[in-house]
């Protein structure tokens, strides 16, 4: 029977299947944060357990560490207190079970979804696991990589497995060329608005067409990361050359090794004839720049479009979106084109990578961060990428038009940490979520590409990109 | 939890909350995703809607200003252990911290048209009820709620809910979710069972995918 890219994966990993009818699936890789893993360590020790094969785990603190931090900064350092345990903690933990970190202190730390890739921990046909909705950013590589909670992270910890159900299918095909101005995160942006955030609940989502195709690692990751967003905690993509040749570049594999694995790495791909249980199929020429308006990633439309009219809309919607106008404080017949923003912030898993920060670079060379903004902070997404765009010469280019560079982590993409939006401040964001209070309580967020970020910036407002 | 006759009840105060997409952050604000603990969670779930002032971890309830007009702070929805919402409860990020706020809270089943996935999974890890009803079903307990009931009875036995022994709906669970929540079930001691057959598979691997060991 012919099987999809997610089938595949699954078979390779399946140990099991068990009484429950779930089915018990070998974990390849973990990563681990100060956040969701205290109180699976905590679980461990109490059961008297250590980890199951402890190099499949790598860890580092990213949500809650200060981004100010400058040179020779230390754990000791944090000042919000309760920050500092969680990271301590962390420390702790790794220690006592000699799990790799990368504590705060090395060059290699970052966000975790970031740094896994770009050290070559993730490889192609991996399961990867992470306390973290955002692990299926992993799935660019082809890998069946998910988002999992506390005691499940426990539970790969104790026996390197998962126990799960199996996903439906669905395939996204995204063919065409974008307009000039238009982004992955515009074009995955767009498809959630389509399908909304309970869109792709209960599936696997592959992503596949020409586009995909053409596009970086980087710009395939941004799409894998807001599946989550789309309700699927699996995307992925099939691996092909784009792929091989990153994980050339990262990964710390011998030749003998790196040859073997391209062997199986060319056969992740769905057979031509695989049946998908939803299938969706996107002209992505036909796509404008997006920019969500509400309280929710699927409350999103064109950068130029109206704001949905509370008199034109059905009964069904009409309270939700009432309640995220009031929220976002947005009046009638108000364009996203016509509101002040308050604070930008280019960071986040979805878009703090190199090619995020060269093109909001690109677009800022030479001007200057509007007088109307209050604040705009560059987060890159590791240790790395701010060192290689150090190399290009890129933090000049930001702090002279008036950004603040910081040091990396999660950042105000949750506010967990000193970065945060007060209340009522409008804040332009490259992040994945414009939930209530995500970035603060009662701050404002609207999401949008790291083009359309700088450009209102410099702006003040939401302008045309093209 | 308590067991009446030979059933597994659930029942008591139900508060509604009529919103679609409650997302995670909703639940519990990342605030307090930086206790290390797994207890303690209460006083700050649905914190932006029930206080008005900003909090804290650490700071509880008596030493906020509550929003008297949200539901968790009246009589006697302060007490509720059953949860009346939308579609698309539970959507966001994978942290079990949503599940602990209602847990520690008291509440016991949460009550939706749809939940997140990940959510979804949760819950039964930590014995809190999920239960999907149809659309047309959920719309009908709004508009019933208050007017003509305030409780609930959920009975696990039968996954049937019933208003003063009147039966209202039924419910589908996968059985073996149901019985972690009914016996309390820990994942880890019964995937032990499988250590054997975990280590044979591993051991192929290592064999036929050397590269996915490597940084060994
Ligand atoms: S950057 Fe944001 S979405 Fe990504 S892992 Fe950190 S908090 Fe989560």
């Amino acid at each position: 029977m012919p099987k999809t890219l997610y089938d595949k994966l699954w078979e390779e990993h399946h140990i099991t299947t068990l009484e429950s009818s779930e089915s018990l699936l070998y974990i390849d890789r973990q990563y681990l944060h100060e956040v969701t893993s205290p109180q699976a360590f905590e679980g461990l020790t109490k059961k008297g357990l250590t980890p199951w094969r402890l190099n499949a785990n790598i860890a580092t603190p990213d949500h809650n560490v200060p981004t100010e931090r400058g040179k020779s900064f230390q754990t000791e350092n944090i000042l919000d207190e309760i920050s500092k345990i969680q990271v301590v903690e962390l420390d702790k933990n790794c220690n006592k079970f000699g799990i790799k970190q990368f504590d705060i202190t090395s060059v290699n730390q970052g966000i975790v979804h970031v740094i896994g890739p770009e050290l070559g921990y993730t490889l192609p046909g991996m399961t990867i696991v992470c306390g973290d909705s955002h692990t299926s950013t992993h799935g660019a590589f082809g890998c069946l990589a998910m988002g999992i909670g506390t005691s499940e992270v426990e539970h790969v910890l104790a026996t390197q497995t998962l126990k799960v159900s199996k996903l439906k299918n669905m395939n996204v095909r995204f063919n065409g060329n974008p307009q000039s101005g238009v982004t992955s995160k515009d074009i995955v942006l767009y498809l959630i608005g389509k399908i909304g955030t309970a869109g792709g609940n209960g599936h696997a989502i592959e992503f596949s067409g020409s586009y995909i195709e053409s596009i970086s690692m980087e710009a395939r990751m941004t799409i894998c990361n807001m599946s989550i967003e789309a309700g699927a905690k699996v995307g992925l993509i099939a691996p092909d050359a784009t792929t091989i040749e990153y994980v050339k570049n990262h990964s710390q594999l011998s030749e003998e090794e790196f040859d073997s694995a391209c062997i199986h790495w060319s056969k992740l791909i769905s057979d031509t004839e695989a049946v998908f249980d939803k299938e969706i199929e996107i002209d992505v020429s036909l796509i404008k720049p997006q920019v969500t308006w509400g309280t929710s990633p699927e409350m999103v439309i064109d950068f130029d479009e109206d704001i949905p009219d509370l008199n034109n809309i059905e009964a069904e919607n009409k309270r939700n979106i009432e309640l995220a106008k009031q929220y976002m404080g947005i009046e009638e017949n108000q364009k996203l084109t016509d509101l002040k923003f308050d604070k930008v912030f280019i960071g986040s898993c979805t878009n703090s990578r190199i090619e995020d920060l060269r093109e909001v670079a690109k677009a800022v060379d030479g001007k200057s961060v509007s007088d109307t903004i209050v604040e705009a902070i560059v987060v890159p997404g590791s240790g790395l990428v701010k060192e290689q765009a150090e190399s290009e010469g890129l933090d000049i280019i930001f702090q002279k038009a008036g950004f603040i560079w910081r040091d990396p982590g999660c950042s105000m993409c949750l506010g967990m940490n000193p970065d945060q939006l007060k209340p009522y401040e409008r804040c332009a964001s490259t992040s994945n979520r414009n939930f209530e209070g995500r970035q603060g309580n009662l701050g404002r967020t609207h999401l949008m590409s790291p083009l359309m970020a700088a450009l209102t910036a410099v702006n003040g407002r939401v302008v045309d990109p093209s | 939890m308590k067991i009446e006759g030979n059933e597994l009840i659930i029942s008591g105060v139900v508060a509604s909350i009529d919103r679609d997409n409650i997302d995670t952050d909703q639940i519990i604000p990342t605030e307090y995703l930086k206790s290390i603990k797994k207890y303690g969670f209460e006083d700050y779930l649905f914190d932006g809607w029930r206080y008005l002032d900003d909090g804290k971890l650490g700071v509880l309830k008596g030493d906020r200003q509550q929003n008297p007009d949200f539901i968790l702070n009246k009589v006697p929805f302060d007490k509720a252990t059953i949860l009346l919402t939308r579609d698309n409860f539970g959507c966001g990020s994978s942290r079990e911290h949503a599940v602990w706020a209602l847990r520690d809270f008291g509440i016991k089943a949460v009550i939706a048209s749809s939940f997140g996935d990940i959510f979804y999974n949760n819950c039964f890890k930590n014995g809190v009820l999920p239960i999907r009803l149809s659309k047309d079903q959920i719309d009908n307990l709004f508009k019933a709620f208050d007017k003509e009931f305030t409780e609930l009875t959920v009975s696990l036995d039968s996954k049937k809910i019933s208003q003063n022994e009147t039966e209202l709906y039924s419910f589908e669970v996968e059985d073996n979710l149901l019985e972690r929540i009914i016996y309390g079930l820990d994942d880890v001691d019964m995937t032990l069972k499988f250590k054997e057959k975990i280590m044979s598979f591993e051991q192929i691997r290592k064999k036929e995918k050397p590269w996915i060991f490597s940084n060994e």
